[in-house]
């Protein structure tokens, strides 16, 4: 392994970023701090220096204004990259993400798409509280007319963004911010993922982890974990909050006949509700045991360090109710 | 009047023509709804005429727009065609926006009108964004952006104005001032009620015009456009009208009274107009009731053409929730 090949998430994200601007002068970059200061998490370090002020614009901090400003410029034949520095600023943008990107296309007939992408930073686990660590991709997934995508591994943080490109409807990116220090290797053979799928990350055969984001790696480790108990989980990385790819979940659970849903959102009303009852729905007679979730805590996030972990779903959250199922008391 | 405005024969038989046409697509769109043939919300553009037919003159066909839930009169002047704008408010797949938007969301690729927005102030971020789209692409156009007196409550309106201001964006924010936001006051709502004083503050130009003067409202977007062309960054116009009706179809009018809308109507656009340019021998009678003959016959076909048209298939429900590609 050359050290060429070592490559951070947030290295990745900047690369499918300078890629999108290198290969289609119909894009552009827009958000908050994403030029002279070099982005919020630096994933847009470098760029203004390279493409310019007209391709990489900084935005005051107006969300609704330019986020909205994405959806017309897309709306006229741009290709626009939106950068929303955490999930709860996108709060302020709602009202263009769901009542207009989301909405055009149908309420015109078909007459206009709304090619955006944005890039919104989200997840726990950063000691930054209530107002700057939620997950509300799963809220997102809710909203008919968007494509939600979560890159986990590298590859898909790294090519996800040109396939997002690609596709003529809205699409929000999700990346988890305790994802961009992640360092790997990423195969060279790789110069493509696709945005429709669901993927395996581990073969197993006695119980399906369904996970995605940070929570994926959580859901690996748990999985190490059972496996030195004899215990084969699959974990399966979601990658595609919406549209769900429910074949995938359904040919897991029919191998294994028991499924954990991993979800750092509130339980309630939550997507991996939604998970669930797909597979109740359409799977129930392949089912051993109960479906069990694992979610977030329904709390506004902590700072305490300790309280934040609790609030989370962790490794041993998730081995202990795969292992309830798999080896009921 | 503005000198700007060539006031011949030919010009002034437009713009009153327009707004008739306008007035009289409305009349008959009341008598749909009461027949229950047009259904949901109805909001109502009489009074306000003058405002999108004086706007519209200044605008070429590469310029886009972008309006409210009360746009009729916008789609009207624009160029949209009655046929299709009654059939989609009539519900039928032969609708500019195949019966899913209805009369709040009216779109339209070939007029460059990108709604019918019904969110108030939720269009603004979005012309930003047209013009944006535009200047990027090397387009010299103009987006006119048309919003009431409520938009200012929002903060997408200040968001967007120093949003455009500050990348000097080419966009003619239009404020419709009809003194009501639904049955909200402006000087209930706002601290400081002149309007246009608002754009100073992001070092916008702005002017105030009397909406109710179709040739004031043509000269000054004239004025602005052609600043705008110039490159002169986004303009402001303030145009001080009134909505003679209901807000929407069901409205006590409890917030104003009955001499209010009389003293108004009286200042009316459309009756001023014609009533100056008869007076001052521009137009005769026989040839106004000619206008509005024609317009009856337009609106006639329009109807005709609705009421034949035909329902999507259930089945195709969900089409255009996700676009297979970008239309070209």
């Amino acid at each position: 392994m050359s050290a060429s090949t070592q490559i951070t998430y947030r290295e990745a994200c900047r690369q499918g970023l300078r890629d999108a601007l290198l290969n289609d002068p119909k894009t552009f970059l827009m958000g908050e701090d994403i030029g002279r200061y070099g982005g919020c998490y630096a994933v847009t370090k470098g760029l203004l220096d390279e493409f310019g002020e007209e391709r990489v614009r900084d935005t005051p901090l107006s969300e609704s204004a330019y986020v909205g400003a994405g959806i017309g410029a897309a709306l006229v034949g741009m290709r626009p990259i939106v950068e929303i520095m955490t999930v709860n600023f996108s709060l302020l943008a709602l009202d263009q993400i769901i009542n207009n990107a989301a909405t055009i296309p149908h309420m015109s007939g078909g007459q206009f798409a709304v090619p955006l992408v944005i890039r919104i930073a989200t997840g726990g686990g950063r000691r930054v509280a209530a107002q700057h660590s939620h997950s509300l991709e799963g809220w997102y997934a809710h909203i008919p007319g968007l494509r939600i995508l979560a890159p986990a591994v590298l590859e898909d943080a790294r090519f996800m963004l040109a396939a997002a490109l690609a596709d003529p409807n809205p699409v929000l990116i999700f990346e988890h911010v305790m994802l961009y220090n992640i360092e790997g290797e990423l195969d060279p053979a790789v110069t493509s993922v696709d945005i429709a799928h669901a993927k395996v990350r581990r073969q197993g055969t006695d119980v399906t982890v369904i996970a995605y984001g940070n929570g994926l790696f959580k859901a690996l480790t748990a999985a190490d974990t059972m496996a030195t108990e004899g215990i084969e989980a699959e974990v399966i990385d979601l990658r595609v909050l919406r549209p769900l790819d429910t074949a995938t979940l359904l040919a897991s659970v029919a191998k294994t006949r028991r499924c954990v849903i991993v979800d750092e959102g509130w339980r309630s009303g939550s997507l991996a509700a939604e998970i669930g009852m797909r597979i109740a729905e359409q799977a129930f007679f392949d089912l051993d045991a109960p479906l069990r979730r694992v979610c977030g805590r329904e709390v506004p996030m902590p700072y305490a360090a300790h309280l934040e972990d609790a609030a989370l779903p962790q490794p041993a959250d998730i081995a202990a109710a795969a292992r309830g199922l798999v080896r009921p008391a | 009047m503005s000198a700007r405005v060539h006031l011949d024969h030919d010009h002034v038989r437009h713009l009153l023509r327009q707004m008739i046409r306008i007035r009289h697509f409305e009349s008959k769109c009341v008598e749909l709804y009461q027949a229950q043939k047009i259904l949901g919300f109805l909001h109502l553009y009489d009074g306000e005429e003058a405002v999108s037919v004086g706007v519209m003159e200044a605008l070429g066909p590469q310029d886009a727009v972008v309006a409210t839930y009360r746009e009729h009169g916008q789609a009207i002047a624009r160029g949209i065609g009655m046929d299709v704008l009654m059939a989609e408010m009539l519900g039928k797949q032969e609708g500019c926006c195949h019966g899913r938007g209805g009369s709040m969301h009216i779109f339209d690729r070939k007029t460059r009108f990108y709604g019918g927005n019904a969110i108030v102030a939720g269009g603004l971020p979005l012309a930003i964004g047209v013009a944006l789209g535009d200047k990027m692409q090397g387009r010299k156009t103009v987006t006119a952006c048309f919003f009431g007196d409520g938009a200012v409550d929002e903060g997408e309106f200040h968001e967007s104005m120093n949003l455009a201001a500050l990348w000097r964006l080419p966009v003619l924010f239009v404020c419709e001032n009809n003194l009501y936001a639904m049955g909200m006051a402006l000087e209930r709502a706002e601290a400081q009620t002149d309007i246009v004083s608002k754009a100073a503050a992001y070092r916008m130009p702005g002017v105030v015009v009397d909406g109710m003067d179709v040739v004031a409202v043509e000269g000054a977007a004239r004025n602005a456009v052609e600043q705008i062309r110039i490159g002169g960054g986004p303009q402001f116009l303030e145009c001080r009208t009134y909505r003679f009706r209901a807000h929407s179809m069901f409205d006590a009018q409890l917030y104003r009274t009955k001499e209010e809308i009389e003293t108004w109507r009286k200042k009316g656009p459309i009756v001023r107009f014609q009533g100056w340019l008869v007076t001052n021998g521009l137009i005769r009678e026989d040839e106004v009731h000619r206008i509005e003959a024609e317009a009856e016959a337009e609106i006639e076909n329009a109807v005709a053409f609705a009421e034949a048209g035909t329902l999507e298939p259930v089945e195709e429900l969900e089409k255009f929730v996700t676009m297979e590609e970008v239309p070209a």
